[in-house]
C-alpha cells in the first residue's frame, strides 16, 4: 500500500502538433483527494487518460500503483469516470452494474453501488431511459461497484442539477474519508475546494501550480474591471497600479486586480473620464492567465 | 498467483464470460429491429417463396424438392445475417455511442468480450434456424430425416463462423450511420449471387463467373449437401476448404481493422 496511486515521470504527450500535456511529472499518494484544475482544453482529458492507460505517452513514464496502467491488476483497483463515454441503453441498471461488478476482484454488493449513487428507484429502468443526470449517476455506480482504491473523475458534475451536484459530492466526500484515493477533473473552482486537499492546475499542458485550495483561491480572488473612455489613455497612467493584466483596445479597457478599489481610486485621481464601468468577479479563464503570467514572471 | 495471496488481483474469467454472454444476449434481443429481423425473416421469405411451391421439385426431374433446397437456402441465409448485420451494425453502433471507451478503462479482456459476443450472436442464430425448421416443418410439410435435419443445423451453424468474422470488420470498419447500408449492400446481393433465392441455374450468365468465390455461394452447396440436393458441382471437400480459408481471411481483416480502430482512439 505504500506505492504511490499516481506517479507521472516527465510525461509529454502531443496530438499532431499540438503539446497536450508538456513534461509534466508529478505524484498523488494513495488516499490523497487531488483536483486537477484547468480551462477547457488545458490537457486535464489528456492527463486523466494517460493515467488510465487509455492514452500511451510520447515521451515519460506513468504508474498507476507501481503498475503499468494496462496491467489488469492495476486496472482491477481503480473505478472510472469518463467525459462523453457511452453504455448500452438496452440494459436495465441493475444488469449493468452487475456486469460491471463481474470485471473486479472484490466488488461491493449490487444495491450499495446502486444506493450510493441514489438510483434505488431506477435500478430496474432501461439504462436508455434515464435522464441526463441519472446517467451520471450512473456512471458513479459503475466507477464505485468494484470497491476501487482509486477513483479517477473526469468532470464528474458536468450535467448535474444543484441537487445532484451537491449529493453527488457528499458521496466523493464520504469515499474520500474512508481512505479512498480520488482524482478528479473539473472547471469549478468551488468544487476543487469542497473536495480536495491538493488542486493542481494546469494550462497548456502543463502544470502552473499544485498547491492547497486556500493558496489556489488567494492566487485567483481577482477582480475584473471594464470601462469605456471616450480618449485613448496613456500608458501612464497605469504607472505604479496593483494590475495582474491590462487589456485595451480601441476605447475599451479590461484590467484585471485583486484589489479594484485602489485601482479605481488611483485611476479616478489621475483624472481618467469612464463611462459603462463593471467591476465583477474574474472568471477562472482570465484567472489562469494572470497565474499563467505571474509563473512566467516568477 | 502465489499460495500466499489473500486476496485476488484480477477478477476470475468465467464468471465475467458468463456475464458479458448474458448482457451481449439481452442487448440484441431486446432491439426488436434486430431480433424480429433476424429471427422472422428467414420464415418470412420461406412463406413468401418457398411455400407455395415447397412440395414442387426443384426443377423437371429432380427428386428433391423446392421446399427443402430453400429450406438449407434460408437456414444459411438467417444465420450469416445474425453475424454480419447484428454484429457489423451492433458494433459500429456502440462505437458511434462510445461504448468502447469506458469498457476500455475497466479490467475486462478483450477476447472475453469478443467471445461473449460472438456466442451470444451463435445462440441468436441457432433459434433463427429452429423457428425457420419448425415452420417449414409445419407450415410447408417438408419432410427430412433425423440425420438431414442434424447435419444441416450443424452445418448451418458451422458455416456462419466466418461471417462473425466479416460482421467484427464491418463493425469496426463503417460508421453508425453507414454500417445497414454498407452491411445490406454488401449482403443482400451477395446471398442472391450465390443461388439462394432462386437456384444458379436460372441467374444470368456472369453471375456463374462470380459465384463460386463467394463464401454464401461455399455455405450454400455443404447445406443443399446436407438435404441432398443437388451442389453446383465438385466435391464439398473443397466447399469446407474454402470456408476455411474465408475464417481465417476474415478473422485477419477483423483484427487488422480493430487495431487500426484502437490505434486511432487509445494511441
Amino acid at each position: 500500500m505504500t506505492e504511490p496511486a499516481v506517479q507521472m515521470s516527465n510525461v509529454s504527450k502531443r496530438f499532431g502538433s499540438v503539446r497536450a500535456v508538456d513534461d509534466v511529472s508529478l505524484t498523488v499518494e494513495s488516499g490523497e483527494v487531488v483536483a486537477i484544475l484547468g480551462p477547457n482544453g488545458a490537457g486535464k482529458t489528456t492527463s486523466i487518460s494517460l493515467m488510465l492507460g487509455m492514452r500511451n505517452p510520447n515521451s515519460g513514464s506513468v504508474r498507476l500503483f507501481g503498475l503499468d496502467p494496462k496491467d489488469f491488476r492495476a486496472r482491477s483497483r481503480i473505478g472510472v469516470m469518463l467525459q462523453e463515454s457511452g453504455v448500452p441503453g438496452m440494459l436495465r441498471v441493475q444488469e449493468i452494474v452487475d456486469l460491471f461488478r463481474s470485471y473486479y476482484p472484490a466488488p461491493l454488493p449490487r444495491s450499495e453501488a446502486i444506493q450510493m449513487a441514489g438510483l434505488e428507484e431506477k435500478a430496474h429502468s432501461l439504462v436508455k431511459d434515464l435522464s441526463g443526470g441519472q446517467h451520471q449517476r450512473l456512471y458513479l455506480a459503475l466507477a464505485v461497484c468494484g470497491n476501487p482504491d482509486a477513483l479517477f473523475l473526469d468532470e464528474p458534475t458536468v450535467g448535474m442539477d444543484v441537487e445532484g451536484r451537491r449529493r453527488f459530492l457528499r458521496e466523493i466526500a464520504e469515499l474520500a474519508a474512508r481512505g479512498r484515493t480520488v482524482i478528479l477533473t473539473t472547471h469549478y473552482l468551488e468544487e476543487a475546494d469542497q473536495l480536495a486537499q491538493r488542486v493542481i492546475v494546469i494550462n497548456h499542458g502543463n502544470v502552473i501550480a499544485d498547491a492547497s485550495p486556500a493558496a489556489i483561491k488567494s492566487r485567483v480572488a481577482g477582480k475584473r474591471v471594464i470601462f469605456s473612455t471616450t480618449s485613448l489613455l496613456a500608458d501612464s497612467l497605469f504607472a505604479n497600479l496593483p494590475l495582474n493584466s491590462r487589456h485595451i483596445e480601441d476605447h475599451r479597457v479590461r484590467l484585471l486586480t485583486n484589489d479594484p478599489e485602489t485601482v479605481l481610486r488611483e485611476l479616478f485621481r489621475r483624472g481618467v473620464v469612464m463611462h459603462d464601468l463593471e467591476v465583477a468577479g474574474a472568471d477562472l479563464e482570465e484567472a489562469f492567465v494572470a497565474m499563467t503570467h505571474q509563473e512566467a514572471m516568477a | 498467483m502465489s499460495a500466499t495471496a489473500v486476496r485476488r488481483t484480477t477478477a476470475p474469467l468465467l464468471p465475467m464470460l458468463r456475464m458479458q454472454f448474458y448482457a451481449e444476449f439481452v442487448k440484441l434481443i431486446r432491439v426488436p429491429a434486430f431480433s424480429v429481423t433476424s429471427i422472422v425473416l428467414p420464415s418470412m421469405f420461406f412463406a413468401f417463396i418457398g411455400l407455395g411451391q415447397a412440395k414442387d421439385p426443384l426443377f423437371p426431374g429432380a427428386h428433391v424438392t423446392f421446399g427443402a433446397y430453400f429450406l438449407a437456402s434460408m437456414a444459411l441465409y438467417g444465420v450469416a445475417n445474425v453475424m454480419v448485420l447484428g454484429f457489423g451494425i451492433s458494433l459500429a453502433n456502440e462505437r458511434g455511442q462510445k461504448q468502447d471507451l469506458l469498457m476500455k478503462s475497466t479490467p475486462l479482456p478483450a477476447p472475453v468480450f469478443f467471445t461473449a459476443k460472438a456466442l451470444s450472436a451463435l445462440v441468436v442464430a441457432f433459434i433463427s434456424i429452429t423457428v425457420l425448421g419448425l415452420f417449414a416443418a409445419v407450415a410447408a410439410g417438408v419432410q427430412l430425416t433425423a440425420s438431414e435435419w442434424s447435419t444441416l443445423a450443424v452445418r448451418a451453424m458451422l458455416c456462419s463462423i466466418p461471417f462473425i468474422g466479416l460482421g467484427f470488420a464491418l463493425g469496426y470498419l463503417s460508421g453508425p450511420n453507414s454500417a445497414p447500408a454498407v452491411t445490406n449492400l454488401i449482403y443482400l446481393p451477395t446471398a442472391f449471387a450465390s443461388g439462394l433465392f432462386f437456384p444458379l441455374r436460372f441467374l444470368p450468365g456472369f453471375l456463374h463467373q462470380i459465384a463460386p468465390y463467394l463464401p454464401l455461394y461455399r455455405g450454400a452447396q455443404l447445406v443443399w449437401d446436407s438435404v441432398g440436393a443437388p451442389t453446383e458441382g465438385g466435391s464439398i471437400t473443397t466447399d469446407w476448404l474454402y470456408m476455411a480459408g474465408y475464417t481465417v481471411a476474415f478473422f485477419l481483416l477483423a483484427l487488422w481493422a480493430y487495431r487500426r480502430d484502437q490505434g486511432k482512439k487509445f494511441n
